[in-house]
């Protein structure tokens, strides 16, 4: 167990832990966007930092990717920290006014009106469609393209992602809900990805349950599995 | 070249080489790096190969083509030896006069000497140059003597001799030692004591370790690594050999930014010729020494002079950086502890091995040692490559080596760091040339590019030049970086363009702090940079555009009018003649007036003025 303190509180950590997991674990209430337990952590939303003093030198640093260590002291929430959170705040909001987490972070750490030129983004680009699509999921559909102000997700060369299997994961992480899943009878769509799939029935109950082509690639990664499983949906197995 | 398996023979082949050499034979050496083939040096070279051989010269005369040799914007250079007479600008049809009159008559080309533009004065030998006297090129020096792609001439100048001194006669901890105590700093901008980078390298765990030297060379107006990695690649390449001995690394990369492909071509080369003679592969020159090099190119990404972005592109990944505190000395190509210097770095290297660190300690300052490389640019009348010993002020370098501010203007300052750095005014141009007292100043050494700027040039618009480089460039991956200079980018275009309003110096501050303070690599965290110290000293001109919409420069276009002074005005009708928006009117022997609405401020018709009778307000 490594020992160390969190604003003057001592806390405990397992080797390979992150300060941000730490942190979250004991309670402390520090802000993340890009980070999700499951995932290898980004550092790019940059809202989650936090003043780390190690060997008597104090520096700024994103706590969901540094690893905890004995003996160092966290601060979360130093003025510094406060000014660099708030503009960060500032700067999303200018992006994506209209998103809903953002304008809850922006009463909370209360954040006016941007003082920029306000466009009506829907992503912030905190990867995690992308890395769960790629680390949990294994399809590594999507990708980052571009860079700087054009930087944005998307499958590669934008045309059809041919290994989306259309599970809806990165629906599920995203935090500012702007991939959409859309079903009919028939097929099921990934709308930002323009991903459309037919839909495959339950061989007992009827009900289109889940994609042709994502069961195949279940039954492609996984073992020992009689065929005939992936013919009822899971109410009736 | 046959294979060199010891020490040895090494020297049985340097002997050999230099033997067969006569230094009063006759040589004509033609500069064609990059620079002299945008002036069409190819087609020199091409001419004087002809010209000899028809007049069966061939084996009288030695050609030589180098590299470039710094002074850019004279090239093609052509450099008769072994007087050391250099003509300047030369054409291909001037090949023939010039062996003509110098070669077989012994007399001088006088139209193609350099003259000293505000004297007039002619000078002869290339060391009297006064861009050249001024230097101390011990580095880049020896691109004059060397074919790129002939490691006979490196080795005839005594090239790989530190090799062979740091593999037979120092043990590693040594070579690190002498690294070490001879103060070498880091010349791609983060000044880090590379003896200290080797050392902590060496002593990371990992199976493999790796040296990479970084060619990426992004700052704009920088091109100093091409230069010698065009012009002397073999330096580089040595420097790195010893660097992997000493760090215990048996495989190198150099990455080269894609815009390079002389350099690219020349290294590929000088690697082929290391194979084949067997100075690169394994058990090298007898010592059980095993190395070896691959280029690899960048894709175009200024964010991939940033190590752990670099790392990602040689590793195939996307070029986006990650977080720093884990150093890239313990885990960073491939997880592996590796070792990234600039190519000027790798370069000093051989040098210091074979003159020893207390020579090299008494170049430079007590803080800086050794020499840098410059890229002299922008308003100066002599443009291209300088290297000076640390501690030369940078007055010393505009006005001596520099030859003083082009076109008559005055100097207002000088930017040196890229995109990374900042601004030296006028006022501080006196301070010595080193790592910490530039940063002192709010600026940085950087990789050494030195722009020069006259009182027509508006530091609000260089602000904005920057920062709209910057935001391009910016990979995009944190928030602060890729958010923060737009938004920079943006007020400083609306102030510009007389739109700035109370408040935006206050914002661009504020923002300078967060995107300095909370970007995950240097790009976003040196961005704010050229913003901040053109706030620190140019305030004025900010508050100027801002509160009066007024650019005192005479630049930013929405704030300035053309304005024909009566008093001045002959009515001679040639800018009325050659403007392009027909905003000028005027009979004949009335002076003429400008309209303002219809004016783009294209300033032809003050080029064309030959009574100085339009003046910009």
């Amino acid at each position: 167990m490594i020992t160390f303190t969190i604003d003057g509180i001592e806390v405990e950590g397992e080797k390979e832990q992150s300060v941000l997991e730490v942190a979250l674990d004991n309670g402390f209430g520090i802000p993340h966007l890009c980070y999700h337990e499951a995932l290898k952590p980004y550092g790019a939303c940059r809202l989650c930092l936090v003043e780390v003093t190690k060997g008597g030198r104090t520096r700024l640093t994103t706590s969901c990717n540094y690893p905890v260590l004995e003996g160092i002291s966290v601060q979360t929430n130093t003025e510094k920290i406060m000014r660099a959170r708030r503009m960060v705040i500032e700067l999303l909001l200018a992006r994506c006014p209209d998103v809903p987490v953002i304008k809850d972070l922006a009463e909370e750490y209360s954040v006016g009106e941007p003082r920029f030129i306000v466009d009506h983004d829907d992503c912030i680009l905190c990867g995690l469609c992308e890395r769960v699509c790629r680390e949990v999921v294994g399809a590594d559909a999507i990708t980052f393209l571009g860079r700087g102000s054009g930087r944005k997700v998307g499958p590669p060369l934008e045309i059809n992602p041919k290994t989306c299997i259309a599970c809806g994961a990165c629906v599920y992480v995203c935090p500012t809900d702007c991939i959409k899943l859309e079903e009919t009878d028939k097929e099921r769509t990934i709308v930002r990805w323009g991903r459309t799939l037919p839909m495959k029935s339950c061989k007992v109950c009827g009900r289109p349950f889940a994609p042709w082509f994502q069961l195949d690639y279940f039954g492609k990664i996984t073992d020992g599995i009689p065929k005939d499983f992936w013919d009822t949906c899971p109410d009736c197995r | 070249m046959r294979r060199i398996t010891t020490p040895q023979e090494l020297e049985e082949v340097r002997k050999e080489i230099q033997e067969g050499r006569d230094p009063s034979k006759p040589c004509v050496a033609i500069t064609s790096g990059t620079s002299a083939r945008a002036y069409g040096s190819e087609k020199v070279v091409d001419a004087f190969r002809e010209e000899l051989k028809r007049r069966r010269l061939g084996k009288k005369v030695d050609l030589r083509v180098t590299g470039g040799q710094g002074f850019d914007e004279r090239e093609p250079l052509v450099i008769i030896y072994p007087k050391d007479i250099m003509y300047q600008r030369v054409g291909p049809n001037d090949a023939g006069e010039i062996i003509t009159e110098t070669l077989m008559n012994d007399r001088i080309v006088d139209r193609l000497l350099y003259a000293n533009p505000q004297t007039g004065e002619k000078t002869v030998r290339k060391d009297e140059v006064p861009f050249y006297k001024g230097q101390m090129p011990i580095i880049f020096g020896n691109n004059a003597y060397i074919d790129p792609t002939k490691i006979e001439d490196y080795l005839a100048i005594g090239g790989y001799s530190a090799l062979v001194k740091a593999l037979t006669e120092f043990s590693p901890e040594e070579v690190i030692d002498t690294i070490k105590r001879a103060g070498l700093r880091g010349r791609g901008g983060g000044g880090f004591p590379a003896g200290v980078k080797w050392e902590s390298c060496r002593n990371a765990t990992g199976d493999k370790h790796y040296v990479i030297c970084n060619a990426d060379e992004g700052d704009p107006g920088a091109y100093m690594d091409r230069g010698l990695l065009e012009g002397n690649p073999h330096s580089v390449l040595e420097g790195m050999m010893i660097g992997a001995y000493a760090i215990g690394s048996d495989e190198g990369y150099v990455y080269v930014r894609y815009e390079y492909p002389l350099a690219s071509e020349n290294v590929r080369i000088a690697i082929e010729q290391l194979r084949e003679c067997g100075l690169l592969g394994s058990n090298i020159l007898g010592t059980g020494f095993v190395f070896d090099i691959t280029v690899s190119r960048g894709g175009g990404a200024f964010v991939c002079g940033e190590s752990t972005a670099l790392m990602a592109s040689i590793e195939g990944e996307a070029g986006e950086p990650r977080a720093k505190h884990i150093h890239t000395v313990e885990s960073g190509l491939w997880d592996q502890p590796t070792n990234l210097n600039n190519v000027e770095t790798w370069a000093n290297v051989p040098l210091i091995i074979n003159k020893g660190a207390d020579w090299y300690r008494g170049i430079g300052t007590e803080g800086s040692k050794g020499t840098k490389i410059f890229s002299l640019v922008g308003k100066v009348n002599n443009t291209g490559l300088v290297e000076v010993p640390m501690g030369m002020t940078i007055r010393e370098i505009v006005y001596d080596i520099g030859g003083g501010i082009s076109d008559g203007g005055r100097l207002k300052g000088v930017q040196t760091g890229g995109p990374s750095g900042g601004c030296i005014p006028e006022s501080l141009i006196d301070i010595p040339i080193d790592f910490d007292k530039l940063d002192e100043v709010g600026s940085m050494m950087g990789s050494g590019g030195m722009i020069v700027m006259d009182n027509k040039t508006c530091m609000v618009d260089i602000a904005k030049y920057f920062m709209n480089f910057l935001k391009d460039e910016s990979c995009g991956k944190c928030t602060t970086c890729r958010e923060g200079t737009r938004r920079m980018y943006e007020i400083l275009d609306a102030i510009t363009l007389g739109e700035g309003k109370e408040g935006d110096i206050e914002l661009l501050e504020e923002l300078s702090w967060v995107v300095s303070e909370a970007s995950l690599c240097a790009l976003g965290q040196t961005a704010p940079n050229p913003v901040m110290s053109t706030l620190r000293y140019f305030r004025d001109e900010y508050e100027a555009h801002i509160n009066e919409k007024r650019c005192p420069a005479g630049v930013c276009k929405a704030l300035i009018t053309y304005r024909i002074v009566k008093e001045k005005c002959t009515a001679c009708g040639k800018c009325k003649k050659v403007c392009p928006s027909e905003a000028i009117s005027g009979e004949k022997k009335v002076p003429h007036t400008i309209d303002p609405k219809k004016c783009i401020r294209c300033g032809a018709c003050i080029s064309e003025c030959n009574f100085d009778a339009i003046e910009v307000v």
